[in-house]
C-alpha cells in the first residue's frame, strides 16, 4: 500500500519499456550477422559448389581489393547465376517484409497482407496482362510499370471498399480479399486462356513464385523501386505509431492522416509490384515477418519497418537457398515453399491469438 | 523620420515567418489569459446526411473555465464537441479556435492547442501503457521534447496509471482504459481539453479524480470542456454548463441557476428533482421516481 501511495505521490518518470529497446537492438544485430553469414553461403552453395573463402577471393578480386580469380565456370556461376539471384531475394525479401509491416499499420489491422488481400495477386494481373499480351512499351520497365498500376489500383480499391466511418472492419477486409483474389485469378486465367505457349510458361512462372529467373537487369530493374520504398517507409515510423490510437486522435496528435495514408499506400503499391514483377507472388512474407518481430520486440514501427525489412530479406533468401538445393537438381517453386511452411505458421498464429484475446472480431 | 522604418522591418519579418510557419515548425501557443476565450462557435449547424444534429449553435469557452455539456442521448454533444475539436466542418457558422477560424489552422498547429479525449479508447497494436501516454507528447517533438519526461511523469501520476506503465494497453480494463487515455490527453499539455465522457468507464472515486483534475487544468489557466451524464458531477465541479437539447442549447449558464426542476424535467422528458445539498449547498438532482415518466 505504502508502495502505490509513494509512487502515486511522486511523478517519477515510468521506465521506457527498456527491455524492448535493448531486443530490437540485439534482433537488429542478429539480422545483419545472419544476412552476413547466409550470403556467401548461399553464394556458395549449389549444383556447382564453391568454397567460401573462393567468393569472398572473388569479390575482393572484383573490387580491386586483392583475393583472386577463380576459374572461368565457377566466376560465371558466381556473377552471373548466384550473385543477382541472391540480391534479387534480398530486394524481394526486404519489400514484401517492410510493405506487409506498413499495410498493418496503415489498416491498422494484424491481418492486412499484399498476399492475404488480393495486392499481390491484383499485381500480379498487370504483370501477366504485360507478358500475355506482348506488351513492350517501356522496355525493360513494361512488366513492373503495368505490376505497379495494377496493384495500386488494386489497394485503392480494397482500401475503399474496407473502410467505412473511418475504421477497417476485418471481416469486409477479408472478404474483399477473397473477392478481389478470385477476381484477379480470374483475369489471369483469361490471360492464360489465350496466350501462346511461351507466354504460359512465363505465366505460370508468375503464379508459383520464384527467383530462377534472376539475371542483373531484372535486379536494376526492382533496385530503384524498392530502394525508394525502403528509405521513405522509415520516415512514417513514428505517425505510424500515433496511427494505431484510431485516424482521429491521430490527427488530435498533428498526424495529416489523410496525406500520411496516400504517401504509405503509394509507397505500399511500389514495394509490393517491385517485388511482384520480378518474383511471381511469394505469399506470408509479409505477413509472418511483422507479427515475429511484433512478438518479440513489441510493436513500435521505428523498429518494426526497417526490422521486417531485413527479417524479410533474411527469410526470403534462406527460403529461396532451399528451395533451390532441398530437390537437386530440380528446383521447388519459391512461393510454394513460403506458403508450404508459412500457412502451418498462420494458423498457429490465429489460434495463438484467439486463445489469448479471443480472436480479431 | 527614421523610427517609421526601424517598425517596419520587424513588421516585415513576422510577416514573413508567418508565411513561412506552415511548413516549418508549428509555434507552440502563447499561455492564455485568464477569460480568454480559446473556442467559440456561432451560428453553428451540422447536418450529417439528412438529419440536422446541430441547429444554431453558439458556445464560448473560456481560460480558467470548465464548461460541461449536458443533455440527453442524441442531443448532439458529441458532434459539438467533435465541431470544436475541428474534427467536423460545420454546415453552416464558423468555429474559431484560439481566435482564429479553426480550419486556417495546419493539423499539427492544432495539436499543440487543442488536446481531444475520445468517447472509447481503442489501439490496434499491443503498445504499453508508458507507449501510449508517450504518445501524447507527438505534437511537441520538434517544438520542445525536453518536457517530454515530466510531462508524460505528471500526468501518469496524476491519472494513477504510474503502475501500469509496462503492462500492455490491450491486457488493461475498461476504466483503467480510459484513465490511460486522459493521461494521453494530459501528457499533450495543450491549453483547451475537450473530453467526451471521460467518466463513463470510472469508479466513484475515479470520477472524482478525473473531475477534480478538470477543475485544476482551469484553475491552472486551461479551458475545459467535459461532455457528462451525471448531472450531480456537472453540479459539484463544472463553472458553466451547456444543456442540449435536440441540436440546440436549451440553456447556458453556471449550474445553480441553470439546473432548475422545470428546465431538466422538459430537457430529460422525465420528472427530476432539484435541491441543495444539505451539507455542502450544491444542486443534486435526482429522478423524480414517484411522479413516473412524463408523457
Amino acid at each position: 500500500m505504502s508502495v502505490l501511495e509513494k509512487t502515486v505521490r511522486e511523478p517519477v518518470a515510468p521506465a521506457p519499456p527498456r527491455g524492448r529497446r535493448t531486443t530490437a537492438w540485439l534482433l537488429t544485430a542478429g539480422l545483419v550477422a545472419g544476412l552476413v553469414v547466409l550470403v556467401p553461403v548461399a553464394a556458395g552453395t549449389g549444383a556447382y559448389p564453391v568454397p567460401v573463402g573462393d567468393v569472398f577471393a572473388s569479390v575482393l578480386h572484383r573490387s580491386g581489393l586483392g583475393g583472386g580469380e577463380l576459374d572461368r565456370i565457377a566466376e560465371s556461376v558466381l556473377w552471373n547465376v548466384r550473385f543477382p539471384r541472391i540480391a534479387l531475394a534480398l530486394l524481394v525479401g526486404a519489400s514484401l517484409g517492410c510493405a506487409g509491416a506498413l499495410m498493418q499499420g496503415v489498416f491498422g489491422n494484424p491481418l492486412a497482407e499484399p498476399g492475404v488481400i488480393g495486392v499481390s495477386s491484383g499485381a500480379a494481373v498487370g504483370a501477366v496482362a504485360a507478358i500475355a499480351l506482348g506488351l513492350n512499351f517501356a522496355g525493360n520497365w513494361t512488366v513492373p510499370v503495368l505490376a505497379f498500376v495494377a496493384g495500386l489500383s488494386t489497394v485503392l480499391l480494397v482500401y475503399g471498399m474496407s473502410r467505412s466511418g473511418g475504421r477497417t472492419e476485418v471481416v469486409t477486409l477479408i472478404l474483399t480479399g477473397i473477392a478481389v483474389n478470385a477476381f484477379a485469378g480470374a483475369l489471369i486465367g483469361l490471360f492464360l486462356f489465350f496466350a501462346d505457349t511461351a507466354a504460359i510458361n512465363q505465366i505460370t512462372f508468375w503464379q508459383l513464385g520464384s527467383l530462377s529467373q534472376a539475371t542483373w537487369p531484372k535486379v536494376l530493374a526492382v533496385l530503384p523501386c524498392a530502394a525508394l520504398g525502403l528509405t521513405v517507409a522509415p520516415l512514417y515510423a513514428r505517425r505510424l505509431d500515433l496511427l494505431a490510437l484510431g485516424e482521429r486522435p491521430a490527427r488530435h496528435l498533428g498526424v495529416d492522416v489523410e496525406r500520411l495514408r496516400i504517401v504509405l499506400v503509394l509507397v505500399i503499391a511500389l514495394l509490393t509490384a517491385a517485388a511482384v514483377s520480378v518474383s511471381g507472388i511469394i505469399g506470408f512474407v509479409g505477413l509472418v515477418v511483422p507479427h515475429l518481430l511484433r512478438m518479440a520486440a513489441g510493436p513500435g514501427h521505428r523498429f518494426l519497418l526497417p526490422g521486417s525489412a531485413l527479417l524479410g530479406a533474411l527469410v526470403l533468401l534462406a527460403a529461396d537457398l532451399i528451395a533451390r538445393t532441398v530437390a537437386e537438381p530440380a528446383e521447388l517453386p519459391l512461393g510454394v515453399l513460403t506458403a508450404l511452411l508459412g500457412s502451418p505458421f498462420f494458423f498457429w498464429l490465429l489460434r495463438r491469438t484467439r486463445r489469448r484475446q479471443g480472436g480479431w472480431a | 523620420m527614421k523610427r517609421p522604418s526601424g517598425m517596419a522591418r520587424p513588421l516585415r519579418i513576422t510577416r514573413a515567418l508567418g508565411a513561412v510557419r506552415p511548413r516549418g515548425r508549428p509555434v507552440p501557443p502563447a499561455a492564455p489569459v485568464p477569460g480568454e476565450v480559446l473556442a467559440e462557435a456561432e451560428g453553428l449547424t451540422v447536418r450529417l446526411g439528412a438529419r440536422e444534429v446541430l441547429a444554431d449553435v453558439g458556445v464560448r469557452v473560456r481560460a480558467g473555465e470548465v464548461l460541461a455539456l449536458v443533455g440527453p442521448n442524441g442531443a448532439g454533444k458529441s458532434t459539438l464537441l467533435s465541431v470544436l475539436a475541428a474534427d467536423l466542418p460545420p454546415t453552416a457558422g464558423c468555429v474559431r479556435i484560439h481566435g482564429r477560424p479553426a480550419s486556417d489552422w495546419s493539423v499539427p498547429e492544432l495539436a499543440l492547442r487543442r488536446a481531444v479525449l475520445p468517447q472509447s479508447a481503442s489501439l490496434s497494436f499491443p503498445f504499453t501503457v508508458g507507449e501510449v501516454v508517450r504518445m501524447g507528447r507527438a505534437p511537441w517533438t520538434s517544438v520542445r521534447p525536453e518536457d517530454d519526461g515530466a510531462a508524460v511523469a505528471g500526468a501518469m501520476a496524476a491519472t494513477e496509471v504510474t503502475g501500469l506503465a509496462a503492462r500492455p494497453f490491450s491486457a488493461l480494463s475498461g476504466g483503467e482504459r480510459a484513465r490511460v487515455a486522459l493521461a494521453r490527453v494530459l501528457a499533450q499539455c495543450a491549453p483547451l481539453l475537450l473530453l467526451d465522457e471521460p467518466t463513463a468507464a470510472l469508479d466513484l472515486r475515479h470520477q472524482e479524480l478525473v473531475l477534480r483534475l478538470c477543475r485544476e487544468r482551469a484553475l491552472a489557466g486551461d479551458a475545459v470542456v467535459v461532455v457528462l451524464h451525471d448531472l450531480g458531477l456537472a453540479a459539484a465541479h463544472a463553472h458553466r454548463v451547456a444543456v442540449l437539447r435536440a441540436g440546440r442549447v436549451a440553456a447556458d449558464g453556471p449550474p445553480r441557476e441553470v439546473f432548475t426542476r422545470g428546465l431538466l424535467s422538459r430537457v430529460y422528458e422525465q420528472p427530476v428533482e432539484v435541491f441543495p445539498h444539505p451539507r455542502t449547498g450544491t444542486v443534486v438532482v435526482l429522478p423524480d421516481r414517484a411522479a413516473g415518466p412524463s408523457a
